[in-house]
């Protein structure tokens, strides 16, 4: 059995995917060490059970994002904070700093072309937290890979550790921040 | 002045009494962790990175304020102190707003390097996100009070070097903050010479230039030998060759 590997996409820019894919030609040879049973650049709609690890980009930052994490978690034997977002909250925790409702304000309202409002009681929107955080503030978060975006060199490194049964233990080559 | 023999590290090294335990160490090649320090400036013992173990006292001491006495027993590199060091780390990022993937200095930062040489994976306390204000008003350079660690170089290169006390601190606590003249726009500050040593000293992205983007600025702090070393001992060093 060939160890069952998820990705997921939270309050992310995609670009640590995107690193992700930048392994090139070494996807192939991932191909043969691990099955994908989920992720954004795969089709499947539901996160599945029994995943062995679990590569999660992007802070918390909405109510479906805290859901999400929490089935991940109940799911994964292994779960990894994937790219500085996730790690320190980073881009996406920038508005912090700002009331949920002058984010919103701004977004909604202040940035629109058309119809102009915030949207509310929407069951299919999921809610904006107060705060964007990063992972291991809303679950146990067991290794972490850093950067904006990491590089495909340090994800190759940490997910072939990872494959091999090990938590990836972060050299000073591959603890960068930004 | 005398000359005292003390102990850092198990190493017998010898050392003016009128020197901090930080210069001693650095004199004899053992690397204290700071980011408040710099050479030419005077020690304030603001960051605490520089905490050593002294035989005899269980209290901590910061290296760069404490001075040695004769037959002291230094540690400067304990499982203990390392621990606090991650801490203090830990602390200073969630104090501010440090988001290194759009920061002018990314890469180039001594509280990015801190963070790595304290092996910190992540914050394991609360972030606080604080409200800081940016002011860009000066006409070439801006303070980002999000990254500032509060080390205070640049109050004391302005006051000790340029002579021109633009900037202080206000505040208590949590709450302080580096301010100019009388709490005002840096634009509007009548003492600024707008000289930039503040700039150059920062240790973080906190005082940058106008004009750079993310990870394009690097700080020189060479300068301060060369003014520090004239004036005092009226002599040009330079700073292109290594030997001083």
């Amino acid at each position: 059995m060939k160890p069952r590997v998820a990705t997921a996409w939270l309050g992310g820019c995609s670009g640590c995917h995107m690193s992700f894919l930048d392994m090139d030609e070494r996807l192939i040879e991932l191909a043969d060490k691990m099955d994908l049973v989920y992720s954004p650049i795969i089709d499947i709609k539901n996160f599945p059970g029994n995943v062995d690890v679990t590569l999660v980009e992007g802070a918390v930052a909405n109510t479906e994002h805290e859901e999400m994490a929490h089935l991940i978690r109940r799911n994964s034997r292994i779960v990894v904070s994937f790219g500085d977002c996730a790690v320190t909250g980073n881009v996406t925790a920038m508005r912090n700093s700002l009331t949920r409702e002058a984010v919103l304000d701004r977004s909604y309202v202040q940035l629109a072309d058309i119809t102009p409002q915030i949207p509310r009681d929407y069951p299919t929107i999921a809610e904006l937290m107060t705060t964007a955080r990063p992972l291991h503030e809303i679950i146990t978060v067991d290794a972490f890979i850093h950067g904006c975006p990491p590089t495909a060199d340090q994800i190759w490194y940490a997910v072939s550790q990872l494959l091999e049964g090990k938590i990836p233990a972060l050299s000073n080559v591959y603890l960068r921040y930004g | 002045m005398a000359i005292l023999t003390l102990t850092i590290n198990g190493e017998h090294v010898s050392g003016k009494d009128d020197e901090s335990l930080l210069a001693i160490a650095e004199q004899h090649g053992i690397r204290i962790p700071t980011l408040c320090h710099l050479d030419g400036l005077s020690d304030v013992g603001a960051c605490r990175l520089c905490l050593v173990e002294i035989e005899g006292t269980p209290r901590l001491f910061p290296a760069c304020t404490t001075k040695p006495r004769e037959g002291m027993v230094v540690s400067t590199d304990t499982e203990r102190l390392r621990k606090y060091r991650r801490m203090i780390i830990e602390f200073l990022a969630s104090e501010g707003n440090h988001q290194c993937a759009v920061c002018v200095v990314n890469n180039h930062c001594e509280l990015q390097n801190m963070a790595y040489e304290t092996a910190l994976t992540h914050v394991s306390v609360p972030y606080l996100y604080p409200k800081k204000e940016l002011d860009a008003s000066h006409e070439n350079f801006i303070i980002d009070r999000n990254r500032c660690i509060l080390c205070t170089r640049c109050v004391r290169v302005c006051h000790e070097v340029e002579g021109a006390h633009t900037w202080d601190i206000a505040g208590r606590g949590i709450d302080c903050e580096i301010i100019s003249d009388l709490n005002q726009p840096w634009g509007t500050s009548e003492s600024c010479t707008s000289c930039g040593k503040c700039v150059l000293v920062c240790p973080t992205g906190a005082l940058i230039e106008k004009g750079e983007a993310v990870s394009e600025m690097e700080k020189k702090t060479d300068f301060l030998r060369y003014i520090v070393t004239a004036r005092q001992k009226r002599e040009w060093v330079n700073l292109d060759s290594d030997e001083e």
